[in-house]
């Protein structure tokens, strides 16, 4: 992993969405600044606009407004929205990410899961990487499974080894513990910290549970579009 | 590692039974389009081995209508009409003709012939003559007759496998009541020749009551002759009719070809039928993995990623449909085979459905690019989804 310095880097992001005839502002007008190896937890109500900032700084989504720049590479900030494929390059290269409802394939087993990402773009240095995620995540004796036979906490786990077999710098994560119970949330959370510990993965988790946020080293809250620091 | 191909293989056995019916639906297309484009060949074929068999380019035949005539000398039958042998004198005068053969055809009804009786056609010949126009016939057992006056006879192999004869047996002839010694048997030709039962010229001209009379007269042209100018000398005999059998051949091909339009028709709309069914199969399919789509673009796959992926299912569709359809044809064509020969006017010998490597090779190829076509568009949406669209649920259908 790279040495410590500026992950992410957004400045006065905006993003605004049309419904009818009204304009929501999602996001609004939001400065801050992730630095590598952090673990950061976006918190905040729903309707906040969370997932909608974490879709922005995955690259999932453009900006209305604003400037954000990865390892001080600019991405948005042109004024000019960034093609599917030029996102896609982007989320490659850069991130992994997870959800709540974790998306596997039902018709892949775990390790076929784990895999998938290397069907379509492969780093160099990954060929063994699923397999030493299988058992760094404690899921490799679930390989041949299929997510429809193992439980909520191992898929997520699976979700997690996918994300992380093409070695990303960021790891977003969307309410990973929403379909979880608090044990299994709990079991999660490590894992995360695990991965930001020892591999030093960049992690940025949003989530509604106050006490799994407390968990990350920075802990940032969003409220009506507005984002605050909240100290740990 | 895991392809695309074992992502697209493992999808379509998520719904087993959508897949099976689509599957289905393709090939009962492939197996029409098969059979069709089989049926095509082998008539044509069949009836050029029919016609060349007969061992010669021109009939001379009593006047009256020419196919009806061609017809009765492929196929056998009633109403025939007669002209008189010395005509035989004037055709082998003419340089073109290099050997003729004369023929008495009679049909008589047979009523131990199939379930509720049939026409059986004997052939008044001279053997030497005959024999030299067809040397391919080859004999089982036995040989020609010697005696033109003569009460022997040589069947056909389907005519003694259905009588049960045997060189040696006396055969009746219906009607007549004239009984015949078996002189040989031939060999099996795919042709006419396998129902027919050969007797002596003049024996058979006196039962009918027909001395010197024929029905036809078979030419041989010598090698590299205009049989146009022969043709156009020999309208000049009275009350005969010239049969060419290129031009019957090319009758009968105009005749049926009217049927295999039609036939080619509802191929065609199977086809589309085909086509549409794999199109919203897939399509369904891509509505149905609305998020996975999503999630995949997420993790990393392009929109051509996605594009191919669905493109393969498709082409896995339509490639087991193709192989199944091709499977079904090779199994039923002779049930086809009788199916057609009971709807057709006239069928030659041989097989009608003529099914070759080359046959399914260019079904198959044509069913793929059906696949490619009917994949374009599922595949081109399934490119476009947006991930973000993808995880909040918001089909953009």
């Amino acid at each position: 992993m790279s040495e410590k310095g500026v992950s992410i880097e957004a400045t006065g992001l905006t993003r605004i969405y049309t419904r009818g005839i009204e304009e929501v502002v999602s996001v609004n007008n939001v400065s801050f600044q992730i630095n590598k190896r952090d673990f950061v937890s976006i918190i905040g109500p729903s309707g906040s606009g969370k997932t909608t900032l974490i879709n922005l700084l995955g690259c999932l989504d453009n900006p209305t407004a604003g400037e954000l720049r990865l390892e001080g590479r600019p991405i948005f900030g042109s004024g000019k929205p960034l093609s599917e494929r030029a996102l896609t390059k982007i989320r490659r290269e850069t991130f992994g990410y997870i959800f709540q409802n974790f998306y596997l394939i039902p018709t892949l087993s775990v390790r076929e899961n784990v895999m998938l990402p290397l069907t379509f773009y492969r780093k160099a240095g990954t060929e063994n990487e699923a397999d030493k995620l299988l058992v760094l995540l404690g899921i490799d004796h679930r390989k041949d499974h299929l997510p429809g036979q193992i439980s909520g906490g191992e898929m997520q786990r699976v979700a997690i080894a996918r994300a992380m077999v093409n070695k990303p710098e960021i790891l977003l994560a969307d309410e990973p513990t929403g379909n979880l119970d608090t044990k299994r949330s709990e079991e999660i959370v490590q894992v995360l910290l695990k991965l930001n510990r020892d591999v030093g993965l960049t992690v940025i988790m949003v989530t509604h549970n106050q006490e799994l946020a407390r968990y990350a080293g920075r802990m940032l809250e969003m409220k009506d579009g507005h984002i605050s620091e909240i100290k740990v | 590692m895991i392809t695309k191909f074992q992502v697209a293989y493992k999808n379509l056995l998520r719904k087993k039974v959508r897949t099976l019916l689509t599957i289905i639906g393709i090939a009962l297309s492939a197996w029409v389009l098969v059979s069709l484009l089989g049926f095509n060949r082998g008539y044509e074929s069949s009836l050029n081995k029919d016609i060349d068999n007969m061992g010669f380019q021109l009939m001379i035949m009593a006047k009256g209508c020419p196919y009806e005539a061609a017809t009765l000398m492929l196929k056998g039958g009633t109403g025939l009409r007669y002209m008189d042998e010395s005509i035989m004198k004037e055709i082998t005068k003419e340089p073109e003709v290099e050997k003729i053969t004369p023929i008495f055809m009679s049909a008589v009804f047979d009523p131990n012939k199939g379930e509720s009786g049939g026409i059986a056609g004997y052939f008044g010949i001279e053997p030497k003559s005959f024999a030299e126009m067809k040397p391919f016939l080859k004999f089982k057992k036995g040989g020609w007759f010697t005696d033109v006056n003569g009460h022997e006879a040589v069947m056909g192999y389907e005519a003694a496998e259905l009588e049960q004869r045997e060189v040696g047996d006396m055969i009746l002839m219906p009607e007549k009541n004239v009984q015949f010694k078996v002189a040989g048997i031939l060999e099996r030709t795919g042709t006419q020749d396998d129902g027919t039962i050969f007797v002596p010229l003049k024996t058979v001209q006196t039962i009918f009551n027909r001395p010197n009379e024929l029905t036809t007269i078979g030419i041989k042209l010598t090698k590299g002759v205009d049989s146009g100018r022969l043709e156009e000398k020999l309208y000049k005999l009275p009350d005969v009719q010239i049969v060419s059998l290129a031009q019957v051949k090319e009758t009968i091909m105009k005749l049926i070809s009217t049927a295999k339009v039609m036939v080619l028709s509802i191929a065609m709309i199977a086809i589309l039928i085909a086509m549409v069914g794999v199109i919203n199969t897939i399509l369904t399919s891509v509505w149905e993995r609305f998020q996975e789509i999503g999630i995949l673009k997420t993790i990393g796959a392009m929109p051509w990623d996605i594009f191919k992926l669905i493109w393969i299912e498709t082409l896995m569709l339509c490639t087991a449909g193709g192989v199944l359809g091709v499977i079904i044809a090779l199994i039923l064509s002779r049930v086809t085979d009788m199916v057609m020969r009971r709807v057709l006017p006239y069928a030659p010998g041989g097989g009608l459905v003529l099914i070759d490597l080359k046959l399914i090779i260019i079904t198959l190829i044509g069913i793929l690019c059906i696949g490619l076509l009917s994949g374009i568009y599922p595949a081109w949406r399934a490119g476009r989804i947006r991930p973000l669209e993808a995880i909040r649920g918001e089909a953009g259908r």
